[in-house]
C-alpha cells in the first residue's frame, strides 16, 4: 500500500509543477506590459513604472522569476490582490466554505436521486421508466446549465416566488460566521429563521450545479448495475431463492458502485467548473464568481492564485479517490 | 478448348462497408434523430440570409421587447419577438447557428488536426517525445475545462475567435490519448511490419498506413466534441469572455436578456433551447456513432 501511495504522489509532482507553469505563464503570456495592465487607464509615470518592475521581480530573467514563483507558493504566499490589497490566498480560503457548501449540497442532490434512478433504470431494463429516465438523463447531460440556471429563476423565483434569486441569505438576516458554513451557522447559532432563509437561499443552485453530476452518476449508476447483474455471482444468489431486492441492494449494488464512486470522485472538477458559472448567475459568495470578478477587474494576482488553488484541490481530490480506490480494490493497488 | 469459364453462385453481394455502417447507425433511432435535427441545423445556417426575416443587427426602435407572436401583445411581424433593442429574436436566432456550428468546425479541425499530429507522434517516437508529450497532456488534463479555457481566454483577450483557440487547445489532451492509444495498438500489427520491410518511410506509415485505421474512436470523439465545443463557447459567450455583442451568438445572447428575466420570458427561453437543441442532438449522434463503430460493442 505504501509503495502504491508512494507512487501515486511522485506522479503528482510533475502535474503540479506544470499546473505552477501555467499558472505563471499566465501573467506572462498577457500581451503588453503587467504594470501598464495593472495601472490601467489611469496610467502609471516612468518612474513609478521601473520602481514597480523592480518591486514585483519583473525585471529579472524568466527563469529567476519562475523560480521565484515557486519558492513563494512553496511557502504558501500566492500574491496579493491589486483590488483588495489582501492576500490571495486569504481572500481564497474566506470564500472557499460557501463554494464547498454549495459543491457538498449539489453532490448529494446528485447522489440521492441519480443512484436510485440509475438502480431502477437497470432493474426495469427496456422498460418506459429505463428510456425516460436515459431520455432526461441525456438532456441533463448536454444542458447549458447556465440557462438552466435562468429557467428555473424564471419559474420558482419569478413566477411562484418561492425562493431568492440571489445570495445566501436574507439581507435583513446576521449570522455569526464560525465554521464559513452558512446552514452549519445558523443551526449553531439556533436562529431557525436564518436558517430556512440559508436553506431556502441554497435550493435552486444546488440543483443547478448538481445537474450534470446527477446525469453522469444517473447514467454510470445504470451501465454498471446492468453489467453486474449478468454475473454468474447474481444468478446463484437468486437461485438461492433471497429476496429480489437483497439480491439488488446487497448483492449486486455493491460492486456496481465501485465506479460509481470514481465518477463521483471525478466530478468534482466538474462541480468546480460549474460553480464559476453558477456563482456568478446567483451572487454566491463564492471562488467561482471572485474568479470571473478578478478576471473582469483584471486582477491578475489574483487569478493566477485562484487558478493554481483551484486545479490543486481537484488534482488532490483525484489523488483520494484513487488511494480510496485502491484501498477498495486490491486489483489496481497492485498493478504497476 | 476446355471451358473454364465458372458458373456464379448466386449469393447477396456483402453489403459495402458504408452500407454496413448505416445499418447499425440505423438501428439507434436516437442517432437517427440526432443526425436529422444536425442537417436542418446546417441547412438553417448555411440559408440564414434568406430564412431570417430580418437582419440580425437590425434595430426596431417602435417595438422593443415585443412578446412571440401566439404570446398576448405579440404580432406576427415577429414571430419570436424582439429583445431590448428591438431585434428580431428569430433572425438573431437563425444567424447564431451560424456561430455555434462554425465554433463547432473550427474547434474540432483545430483540436484534431493537432490531436493527431501529437497523438501519432507520441505513438511512434515513443521515448522523450512521448514522455514529455504525455506528461503535459495529464497537467492539462488536471484542470477543469472550462476553468482552463477561462484562463486562456483572460490571457488572450476575450473575443469569439480567442474563445475557439481556448476551447480547442483544452480538449486536445482528449484527441492525442486516444491517437496514441490506437496508434500503440496498431504499430504491432502484421500489416505495420510487412509495410515497413516492403520499404514504407515514416510519414507514409504514419498518415497512411496507421492512421485510417485509428479513425473510429477519433470520430465519435470529434462528434462528441462538437457539443462540447458549443457548449463551452457559449458559456465563455455568457461570461462575457466568448463572441462580444452584438454577435448573435446564443451564449452571449443570453447574457444579454439576463437583465430582462422578469419580464420578458422569450429573451431568456429560446436562446438556451437553441443551445439545448444543437448539443443533444450531437450527443444523440455521438452515441449512435460510438455503437455503430466500436468493434467490441458491434452485434
Amino acid at each position: 500500500m505504501m509503495a502504491f501511495l508512494l507512487r501515486r504522489l511522485g506522479l503528482l509532482i510533475p502535474t503540479f509543477l506544470g499546473v505552477t507553469l501555467i499558472a505563471f505563464a499566465l501573467i506572462h503570456l498577457i500581451p503588453g506590459d503587467p504594470i501598464m495592465l495593472m495601472a490601467g487607464e489611469r496610467g502609471i509615470s516612468a518612474e513609478r513604472h521601473a520602481q514597480l518592475l523592480a518591486a514585483y521581480g519583473f525585471d529579472q530573467p524568466l527563469w529567476q522569476q519562475y523560480l521565484v514563483y515557486i519558492g513563494q507558493v512553496l511557502r504558501g504566499n500566492l500574491g496579493t490582490s491589486i483590488i483588495s490589497r489582501q492576500p490571495v490566498l486569504h481572500e481564497f480560503l474566506t470564500l472557499f466554505p460557501a463554494t464547498i457548501e454549495l459543491s457538498l449540497c449539489a453532490m448529494l442532490f446528485a447522489v440521492a436521486i441519480g443512484i436510485p434512478a440509475g438502480i431502477l433504470a437497470a432493474v426495469k431494463r427496456s422498460t418506459f421508466f429505463d428510456h425516460a429516465a436515459m431520455g432526461v438523463s441525456l438532456t441533463g447531460y448536454s444542458m447549458p446549465i447556465f440557462w438552466w440556471a435562468l429557467l428555473l429563476i424564471l419559474l420558482f423565483s419569478v413566477n411562484l416566488g418561492w425562493t431568492p434569486v440571489s445570495g445566501r441569505i436574507s439581507v435583513m438576516l446576521w449570522v455569526e460566521p464560525v465554521t464559513g458554513f452558512m446552514l452549519l451557522d445558523t443551526l449553531l447559532a439556533g436562529d431557525s429563521e436564518a436558517f430556512v432563509s440559508a436553506l431556502r437561499h441554497l435550493i435552486l443552485p444546488a440543483v443547478v450545479l448538481g445537474t450534470i453530476p446527477l446525469a453522469v452518476i444517473a447514467r454510470m449508476t445504470r451501465s454498471a448495475m446492468l453489467e453486474v447483474i449478468r454475473e454468474d455471482y447474481i444468478r446463484v444468489a437468486r437461485a438461492k431463492g433471497l429476496s429480489p431486492l437483497r439480491v439488488i441492494y446487497v448483492h449486486a449494488l455493491r460492486n456496481a458502485l465501485m465506479p460509481v464512486v470514481t465518477v463521483i470522485g471525478l466530478q468534482v472538477g466538474t462541480l468546480l467548473a460549474g460553480a464559476i458559472l453558477t456563482e456568478t448567475i446567483f451572487a454566491w459568495p463564492g471562488v467561482g464568481k471572485w474568479l470571473i470578478d478578478s478576471i473582469q477587474r483584471r486582477d491578475y494576482p489574483a487569478v493566477q492564485g485562484g487558478i493554481l488553488l483551484v486545479a490543486s484541490i481537484v488534482m488532490l481530490v483525484n489523488l483520494m479517490v484513487d488511494v480510496l480506490y485502491g484501498l477498495i480494490n486490491p486489483r489496481i493497488r497492485h498493478a504497476h | 478448348m476446355v471451358d473454364n469459364s465458372v458458373t456464379p453462385v448466386l449469393t447477396e453481394a456483402p453489403p459495402g462497408p458504408l452500407l454496413e455502417f448505416w445499418r447499425h447507425f440505423s438501428e439507434n433511432r436516437g442517432a437517427v434523430l440526432g443526425l436529422f435535427v444536425i442537417i436542418c441545423m446546417v441547412v438553417i445556417a448555411l440559408g440564414a440570409p434568406w430564412l431570417a426575416p430580418y437582419a440580425p443587427q437590425e434595430q426596431y426602435r417602435d417595438a422593443l421587447l415585443v412578446p412571440p407572436a401566439w404570446a398576448e401583445g405579440g404580432s406576427l411581424r415577429f414571430w419570436l419577438g424582439t429583445d431590448d433593442v428591438g431585434r428580431d429574436m428569430l433572425s438573431r436566432l437563425i444567424y447564431g447557428a451560424r456561430v455555434s456550428l462554425l465554433v463547432g468546425c473550427i474547434v474540432v479541425t483545430l483540436s484534431l488536426a493537432a490531436g493527431v499530429i501529437l497523438g501519432l507522434s507520441a505513438g511512434f517516437f515513443r521515448g522523450l517525445a512521448e514522455n514529455l508529450i504525455m506528461r503535459l497532456m495529464d497537467v492539462m488534463l488536471a484542470l477543469p475545462s472550462l476553468l482552463l479555457a477561462i484562463a486562456i481566454v483572460a490571457i488572450l483577450g476575450p473575443s469569439l475567435s480567442n474563445a475557439m483557440v481556448a476551447i480547442a487547445i483544452v480538449v486536445l489532451p482528449h484527441y492525442v490519448r486516444l491517437t496514441r492509444a490506437a496508434v500503440i495498438t496498431e504499430r504491432a500489427k502484421d500489416y505495420v511490419i510487412a509495410s515497413q520491410v516492403a520499404g514504407a518511410g515514416l510519414l507514409r506509415q504514419m498518415f497512411i498506413n496507421v492512421l485510417p485505421n485509428c479513425m473510429a474512436p477519433l470520430i465519435v470523439q470529434a462528434t462528441l466534441g462538437f457539443s462540447s465545443a458549443i457548449l463551452d463557447a457559449a458559456a465563455l459567450g455568457f461570461l462575457g469572455l466568448g463572441a462580444q455583442p452584438p454577435t448573435p451568438e446564443w451564449g452571449t445572447m443570453l447574457a444579454d436578456a439576463r437583465q430582462f428575466i422578469q419580464r420578458a420570458w422569450w429573451v431568456v427561453t429560446f436562446p438556451g433551447l437553441a443551445i439545448l437543441i444543437t448539443v443533444l442532438a450531437f450527443n444523440l449522434m455521438g452515441d449512435g456513432l460510438r455503437d455503430a463503430l466500436d468493434p467490441k460493442l458491434k452485434r
